[in-house]
């Protein structure tokens, strides 16, 4: 066992983790000394947070083909849902942290048994399913209000409260962060199964409409919705600060580590080969349809999950930040750092954030600050025009690589000829 | 179309999913049916409102129609989504704010002879501001298509949708400069005062006009088109000309609304109250010209045979000796006017401009386009029309707010329906 760790932590394994923990000390080092003033400690957080919603994008879009411009909406739904729920303990409630992680948890078992039920019929169509489906997380998330809201809230808070504070919190800003991301994923299944269906740009199209959707309905949280500690239009206020420099360093290491392991796994696979030909890989075999929906979900539970650690940063969400427009963001980040590497879009990300809202927002001479999106664009347009395949194209640095499997390797070895079998 | 499982050799007792395709429809169509019910319960409750809101929706649905025109004829050329589209009807509407504004070009024939009339002055002078408007957006289209879009012609295409992206945002925050446009809403000053029409204005004969315009144009469209099935072929090509077509559209929909507003029919005994302005029939004028312009364009001239040619295949059309390049530019030049003139008439109706003006119906134009079907010009209009009502009446009787989110779920009821639109072929896969 020991040696097959200590071969693990050779080569790229070891200088990436190495080089992870050596920026993760960096940085934390220099928080704690005060080096980095909260302008730049926001754009790092910020910058984190933005890589894994393109992350989670490059997951849908760079190495699944399905071009979508909803990744945002999943982030306000991962923000405002764990920020509701830190909110809602901060004022000794804690019905919004039941509602999310039991009505998840319900649903996603409700689903599991619909899945078995409906593998004995043939012939089902996506909508049909998809009707069941939402049934099905009308119900699960039903329940969690009506039966164990009332049942479960004065246990868990006085459970919580037996507990010494700063553990009480960070248990349930896990469980917010947990929980956004799981509705972020439940809210992408709904939507992405029959979506998927549509195709490329048509899936595009639905994807921004359904950002649109999340943005209205957010405006009006407090009127239609019955969350009147959201203040719709408003914006919500109150949430505690408490996303600190381990939470973003981990989330984002476990991102890209779950990234890169499903992608080199035979699932990843049939991910990559939608991509490439998706008849030809629905004619070897592979379930296009599911293997579309887990990349879709997939990279929704990442945004959900960089929302929850945004809104626990900012400590203030408003509708406007997930406009629709803002939704070209990590659409624009993935392109740039090159479609279909990770490398490329975590590059992107950061230089993305330090350009756009650090260097230009502070180093643009005085009364050029509305240039900024003048700037910006035409940056753009000549970055397509001179480099249409990004920055970095397919480079991947040699962790993030597809390892070649042994199997392989004992095929590309030359086999014994003739007079090597007889000697 | 269906949800595999694994096969675990139950594959023999796997039983018929019909039933649950039908429990599944049975649930819609209830769901729809409720909606249904809230429409028809408002209908009921105050036919006059219900009627007048529709009579609005039309407004809405011919400025998207003449938007939804270029985006259905971009993306059926170079399947490209042109984001910028919407800032193109922007710039349209306020190149026309500044010819009013500034130049006052809506009142040159009073400059030039003093002695005409005020009515002939405001329609010559509207017109060649939506005019104007017209060719600065075209220009601009071009210009983008030249400087922006051809390089890219033979790069993955979403290097391109990334550039329109950009140039969307270009010319967005340009116009927000303190030198061109800032960023305040700004009222229009429109180039024909409004007139609101009652029941009284308009005389029977009008309405009887309208009725035998539509009525003759759709006789002659039935016996031109009897003939031409009996063998005639020049009949068959005159049933399908676009001044038919212009007499049909205009004359339908102008009987139709003229009935409803000066017709004095009564509903459950009482006297309809309904009103329409000049500035909707203006749109539904204008719309409907261009449109079938732009309809006699595509189907009669080379031009025309050369984009239909090109966007059905583009090597092929090249080795035909069509300049595709030219053809793109121009159609490029053709959407770009249709969205400058939709610019005008939409300032017009609003009464004012935002250099965020274009986005949003830059974008439900193109949910139009693509619930009519993309690449299919009547489609832009039916799907226009369809999202115009859809706005006005979500926003009157099902949620104000909600209206926008309410439009786009259209988009996806529509596309789990009918993926290639309503009046769209269904996209054909080469292996």
């Amino acid at each position: 066992m020991s040696k097959r760790l200590s071969q693990r932590l050779r080569g790229p394994n070891a200088t990436f983790l190495i080089a992870t923990l050596l920026f993760f000390v960096v940085v934390q080092a220099l928080l704690s000394f005060g080096l980095l003033n909260n302008f730049w400690r926001g754009i790092i957080f910020w910058g984190v947070a933005i890589t894994i919603v393109s992350l989670g994008l490059n997951l849908i879009y760079g190495f699944n083909g399905q071009f979508s411009l909803g990744q945002y909406g999943f982030y306000a739904i991962g923000a405002y849902a764990s920020a509701d729920v830190t909110y809602r303990f901060m004022r000794s409630d804690n019905s919004a942290l039941i509602v999310v992680i039991g009505g998840s948890v319900i649903t996603l078992l409700l689903m599991w048994g619909l899945s078995a039920l409906l593998r004995r019929f043939y012939g089902v169509s996506t909508i049909s399913a998809f009707v069941f489906n939402l049934l099905a997380t009308i119900i699960g998330f039903g329940c969690a209000v009506v039966i164990l809201v009332p049942a479960l809230n004065a246990p868990i808070s006085a459970l919580l409260a037996v507990l010494p504070s700063g553990l009480a919190q960070q248990i349930v800003f896990f469980f917010a962060l947990l929980g956004g991301a799981a509705l972020a994923g439940i809210v992408s299944f709904l939507f992405g199964m029959p979506g998927l269906e549509l195709g490329s740009d048509y899936f595009g199209i639905a994807t921004l409409g359904f950002t649109i959707i999340i943005k209205v309905l957010l405006d009006n949280t407090d009127t239609i919705l019955p969350f009147p500690e959201m203040k719709g239009a408003r914006g919500m206020v109150g949430i505690p600060q408490w996303t600190t420099w381990p939470w973003v360093f981990f989330s984002f290491m476990l991102v890209v580590l779950v990234m890169r392991n499903v992608l080199h796994s035979s699932t990843g696979r049939t991910i990559v080969a939608v991509r490439e030909d998706e008849r030809a890989a629905e004619l070897v075999g592979i379930d296009t349809a599911q293997s579309k929906l887990l990349a879709f979900v997939l990279g929704s539970v990442f945004a959900g999950l960089a929302g929850g650690i945004r809104a626990h940063d900012l400590a203030f969400l408003h509708p406007q930040s997930f406009n629709f427009i803002q939704s070209f963001n990590p659409l624009i980040i993935v392109v740039f750092g090159g479609l279909g590497s990770m490398t490329g879009t975590i590059f992107a990300g950061f230089t993305w954030i330090l350009l756009l809202e650090g260097v230009l927002r502070l180093y643009l001479p005085a009364g050029f600050e509305t240039w900024r999106f003048v700037v910006y664009p035409l940056l753009l347009i000549m970055m397509m025009l001179l480099r249409p395949e990004g920055l970095l194209g397919q480079y991947e640095i040699a962790f993030l690589r597809a390892k070649l499997p042994t199997l392989n390797r004992k095929l590309t070895t030359p086999a014994p000829t003739a007079e090597e079998v007889t000697a | 179309m269906t949800v595999q499982g694994v096969n675990n050799g139950l594959l023999t007792h796997r039983r018929n999913g019909r039933v649950l395709n039908w429990i599944s429809a049975g649930l819609l169509a209830l769901a729809g049916l409720f909606v249904l019910y809230v429409l028809g319960k408002a209908a009921w409750a105050n036919p006059n409102v219900f009627l007048q809101q529709v009579l609005n929706g039309l407004q809405l649905g011919f400025i998207y129609a003449l938007i939804a025109l270029g985006y259905t004829m971009i993306y059926g050329i170079v399947k490209l989504i042109n984001f910028a589209h919407g800032d193109v009807f922007m710039v349209g509407a306020f190149t026309s704010f500044f010819a009013i504004s500034t130049a006052e070009l809506h009142r040159w024939p009073l400059l030039f002879w003093p002695g005409i009339s005020e009515g002939v002055a405001t329609v010559i002078g509207s017109a060649t501001v939506i005019l104007l408007s017209m060719l600065v957006a075209g220009f601009l289209a071009v210009v983008m298509e030249r400087f922006a879009y051809r390089p890219l012609r033979n790069k993955p295409r979403i290097a391109a949708l990334i550039t329109a992206i950009g140039v969307s945002f270009f010319l967005e925050y340009f116009a927000a400069l303190p030198f061109a446009y800032t960023n305040n809403y700004i009222t229009y000053p429109r180039p024909f005062d409004i007139y609101v029409f009652h029941h009284s204005d308009i005389s029977p004969v009008i309405v009887g006009g309208a009725w035998g315009l539509f009525l003759l144009s759709l006789a002659l469209f039935g016996v031109l088109a009897w003939m031409g099935k009996r063998g005639n072929q020049q009949a068959y090509v005159w049933s399908h000309h676009p001044a038919l077509q212009f007499g049909m559209l205009l004359g339908g929909f102008l009987a139709v609304v003229l009935t409803l507003v000066g017709g004095g029919i009564s509903i459950r005994g009482e006297e309809a109250d309904l009103t329409v302005s000049n500035v909707v029939l203006v749109i539904m004028i204008s719309s409907i010209l261009l449109q079938v312009v732009l309809q006699y364009i595509v189907q009669r001239t080379r031009l025309g045979k050369a984009m239909r040619a090109s966007a059905y295949d583009k090597p092929a059309a090249r080795l035909m000796g069509i300049n595709v390049d030219t053809v793109i530019a121009a159609t490029f030049a053709l959407g770009g006017g249709l969205a400058g003139a939709a610019g005008v008439l939409y300032a017009t109706a609003f009464k004012q401009v935002h250099h965020l003006m274009g986005i949003i119906p830059g974008l439900k134009a193109f949910v139009a386009a693509v619930i009519g079907g993309i690449g299919s010009i009547p489609g832009a209009l039916v799907g226009a029309l369809i999202m115009g009502q859809t706005e006005v009446l979500s926003a009157g009787f099902i949620s104000t707010p909600m209206r926008d989110a309410i439009s786009f779920s259209m988009l996806i009821v529509v596309l789990l329906v009918r993926p290639q639109g309503i009046f769209g072929e269904p996209p054909t896969e080469k292996v």
